[in-house]
């Protein structure tokens, strides 16, 4: 063993011996040093935790260990053999597997013809797809991984699609796993299955290297864990020996408050109502179903739900971006009228911001700059200029200031907000929407691929409105998120509202449970804070 | 209108999509590779014009099909570099090499044998000859069956025995064998493939290989087999018909055969259409020239439903980033 690893929990020789041993790697993309002289050593047969925010060089890491990348210097031992890493095909056949945070999947193949893709047998394709199908089926049995062989990857669903890509890797032999991001498109029933699949895993004597930022999953699941700052390692520990407050410190480099801190909400008039809406997608099918709720000044209500459950359709049409088909949308006391290409400028107008779910594709042109972005949607107010021409003064003026009150980093207005970070971009999106002083603020997905230090500011931010007396709905998939910042509940499952609960009282579980469209619970009421503020 | 007459139209039906299917196979594998190729056309020209000279100066069809085939491929290899290595633009690549072919080959033409862009005409051995299948001549007398295997299929080039066996080969390496399978992964989801170990421009400049072989038969076939010599232009947009054509069929290679036939037919209905009178007044000859290609555009336009192409069509292949 190296002399000069730094003394660390995980770095006395394990019982098993060391599946990778990482040495003094660096890499540099231009002037941004992406890895700056890391160690890491990952015990075979255990699950090793790799945290750290956005850009902190996790992915960096594993691309170079899985021959996506070269590093520019350092060592690559692989079951104690000095590796150098050409390509991904090499990292296969030494036995390291990657399942991408975006899968790599065809998706008009069937699951057989994406196991097989890369790894067939001969120039003809039957043999190697009859023998994939029965190493499929014992693979399946052996890690309880079922999934169809003959069904097309965009029918199954993202769990589904998941296994397909752990499958893959098992098929081509890897016998260590690098999971990138795994659980961020899971529902939790979907996640707590893969971590079954995990610890299935591990107990076959496979390792597994898993990226994440959420620390909830490090600690359930992980031996040790290593955690990343800007490029470098700056520690690794046993899972059983830290804590999350010690980790979200050493991630961020400062004391992070996992817990939002907020005062009893305390709600007034009703500012927001939804009045038996029923909404339809793209493709002409009944997404959300004569669903009703309001929303009261100075308080936050969260819609919980497995995604695709028609959140997403009830926030675009609440927000006028997309055309109800039937029911109202009542604000201030007026019904809005939404209907049409403008709808959403008419929201606007009469007070209703939206911060939209995706927000690369709907939130901001990622191709225009900061500024640009800071006045999308207002650009017709008085305040950028007079008729066809625009105050570009003014405007940049204004995104200065919302640069310097939401911390935007790096201050640069002129900047294509692409070259943004997720929580920087989230960031230009809230200040835009909030310094207008609006009275329901709409809200989806508000910290989705959003940084540990990022998340505590979003989130204070959004409590900090509720305070001054505005009504906000909040949708995320995320359970902890609503948890934490919602004061009342309401789970949708399958386009309809299924029950409602008070944030304080509800276990994960009953919500979970909801969320799965088992609401014996949700008939049953659960108590005071279910209630309705009807007319 | 009696067997005669619809056999003949059937013959030429057949004749006429010849180049439009080989062009459309051609552009199957680039474009199922995920890359678009609107270069059919320009590639086809300059396969007939090396193809009409070669022929010319050697006096032989098959010298004239293998330069042919090389000019086509050097011409499709020039717009893999573009679209492929140097990532440009594949529309305006394919552009490129259009306007390219266009003005080349009648500036050699003119340079080399002052014949106002054309090439002479080919004498025996320099173009190909219809080839009559076995027993042709002693079946022709067998009613119905008699005629039909004499006429219609007895009695053509190579190169439409050719082009219609490529649709079957086509469709058993698309379907069948692990470079098909890659193909139409890297169209679908280069980083699938990238990620799976296997090189993304290799694959793709392996289909464009192969679409230049195969526009380099097609381009021979105006030149070499159904004319004799090259003239300008003499392709006359067959090759954004093949695209079209392409498109109708959902990038699936028997579909594209059927499709190629109708568009061939057409083209048949058209020839024999131009005397005709309407009410006793002669249809001018330009819009009955136009009529395949009129369909062309109310097809497309009307009745293809949504055609979804390979999903990185068009996009060149970056490592992310």
């Amino acid at each position: 063993m190296n002399p000069q690893r730094p003394e660390t929990a995980a770095a006395s020789a394990p019982a098993n011996g060391w599946a990778i041993e990482l040495e003094q790697i660096n890499k540099r993309f231009g002037a941004v040093h992406a890895n700056k002289d890391i160690d890491l050593s990952i015990a075979r047969g255990t699950i090793h935790g790799i945290v750290g925010e956005n850009g902190a060089g996790k992915s960096t890491l594993m691309s170079i260990l899985y021959g996506f990348y070269t590093a520019d210097s350092g060592t690559i031992r692989v079951n104690g053999q000095v590796q150098s890493i050409t390509d991904s095909s090499h990292a296969l056949s030494l036995g390291i597997g990657m399942v991408h945070q975006h899968f790599m999947l065809v998706d008009n193949f069937s699951v057989l013809e994406n196991i097989v893709l890369g790894a067939e047998d001969s120039g003809f394709l039957k043999p190697s797809l009859d023998r994939a199908r029965k190493e499929l089926d014992r693979l399946e049995h052996e890690y309880d991984l079922e999934v169809d062989p003959d069904a097309i990857i965009e029918d199954i669903s993202v769990g589904q699609q998941q296994r397909v890509e752990i499958l893959k890797a098992l098929y081509r032999g890897a016998e260590t796993l690098i999971l990138d991001e795994p659980t961020g498109v899971l529902t939790p029933k979907e996640a707590d299955d893969l971590f079954r699949v995990l610890r299935t895993l591990r107990e076959q004597g496979k390792t597994v290297i898993l990226i994440t930022h959420k620390l909830r999953e490090i600690m359930a699941i992980t031996d040790s864990v290593s955690v990343m700052r800007q490029g470098q390692m700056v520690a690794t520990v046993r899972t059983s020996e830290t804590s999350p407050e010690q980790l979200a410190e050493l991630m961020v480099g400062r004391r992070v408050l996992l817990r939002v801190e907020k005062d009893q909400a305390k709600p007034g008039k009703t500012l927001l109502e939804v009045q038996n809406l029923v909404v339809k997608d793209d493709m002409g099918i009944t997404r959300v179903k004569d669903v009703s709720f309001a929303v009261r000044a100075g308080e936050i209500v969260g819609i919980a739900g497995v995604s695709g459950n028609g959140q997403s359709e009830l926030l675009e049409a609440v927000s006028g971006m997309r055309d109800q088909a039937s029911g109202n949308v009542i604000l201030n006391g007026d019904a809005l009228s939404l209907k049409g290409d403008d709808g959403a400028a008419r929201a606007r107008a009469a007070g209703l911001a939206h911060v939209p779910e995706d927000r690369q594709r709907m939130g901001l042109v990622t191709n225009f700059s900061e500024w640009e972005n800071a006045i999308l949607g207002y650009q017709n107010s008085s305040d950028y200029g007079q008729g066809p021409f625009l105050d570009i003064g003014a405007a940049k003026k204004r995104a200065a200031e919302h640069v310097k009150l939401f911390d935007v980093r790096p201050a640069n207005i002129n900047l294509k907000t692409s070259l943004f970070s997720g929580g920087n971009q989230q960031k230009i999106v809230l200040a835009r929407e909030m310094e207008r002083d609006p009275d329901v603020l709409v809200i989806g997905q508000p910290t989705r691929g959003v940084d540990i230090g990022a998340i505590e500011f979003i989130h204070n931010e959004i409590i900090k409105m509720r305070d001054e007396g505005k009504a906000i709905l909040l949708v995320s998939v995320e359970l902890d998120e609503i948890r934490s910042l919602a004061d009342r509940i309401i789970v949708m499952f399958d386009g309809v509202i299924v029950g409602e609960a008070d944030p304080a009282s509800a276990s994960e579980g009953e919500l979970g449970l909801m969320m799965a469209g088992i609401n014996d619970k949700a008939a049953a009421g659960p108590g005071a804070a279910g209630q309705e503020t009807k007319p | 209108m009696d067997l005669s007459a619809i056999l003949s139209i059937l013959d030429a039906t057949i004749r006429l999509s010849t180049p439009l299917l080989l062009a459309c196979l051609a552009g199957l594998y680039s474009e199922r590779a995920g890359i678009f190729d609107i270069g059919l056309e320009g590639k086809m020209l300059a396969a007939a014009f090396a193809a009409g000279a070669v022929a010319a100066i050697t006096g032989s069809a098959w010298i004239g099909l293998a330069a042919g085939m090389s000019v086509s491929l050097a011409t499709a290899l020039l717009q893999g570099v573009a679209a492929i290595t140097l990532r440009g633009n594949q529309l305006i690549a394919g552009v490129a090499i259009n306007m390219l072919a266009a003005g080349l080959t009648t500036f050699l033409g003119q340079t080399w044998f002052s014949q106002g862009g054309r090439t002479p005409p080919l004498g025996e051995g320099g173009r190909f000859v219809p080839i009559n299948l076995p027993f042709a001549n002693e079946v022709a007398g067998v009613p119905i069956i008699g005629p039909i295997y004499y006429e219609l299929i007895s009695g053509h080039y190579i190169l439409v025995y050719i082009a219609f066996l490529m649709v079957a080969v086509t469709a058993y390496v698309l379907y069948r064998t692990r470079f098909g399978l890659r193909l139409r992964a890297v169209g679908e989801s280069p980083k699938a493939v990238d990620t799976a170990g296997i090189s993304v421009v290799k694959l793709r400049y392996q289909a464009v290989i192969i679409t230049g072989l195969l526009c380099g038969i097609a381009g021979a076939y105006f030149s070499i087999a159904q004319g004799s010599g090259f003239g300008n232009n003499m392709t006359a947009g067959k090759g954004y018909i093949a695209l079209a054509a392409l498109i109708f069929a959902k990038w699936k290679p028997v579909p594209a055969m059927f499709t190629c036939l109708l568009f061939g037919f057409l083209d048949a209905l058209q020839i024999r259409l131009q005397s005709a009178r309407l009410g006793g007044v002669e249809i001018p000859v330009q819009a009955i020239q136009a009529l395949p290609y009129v369909l062309t555009v109310i097809l497309l336009a009307g009745f293809i439903g949504k055609a979804v192409g390979p999903k990185a069509g068009g996009v060149a292949y970056t490592k992310e980033r």
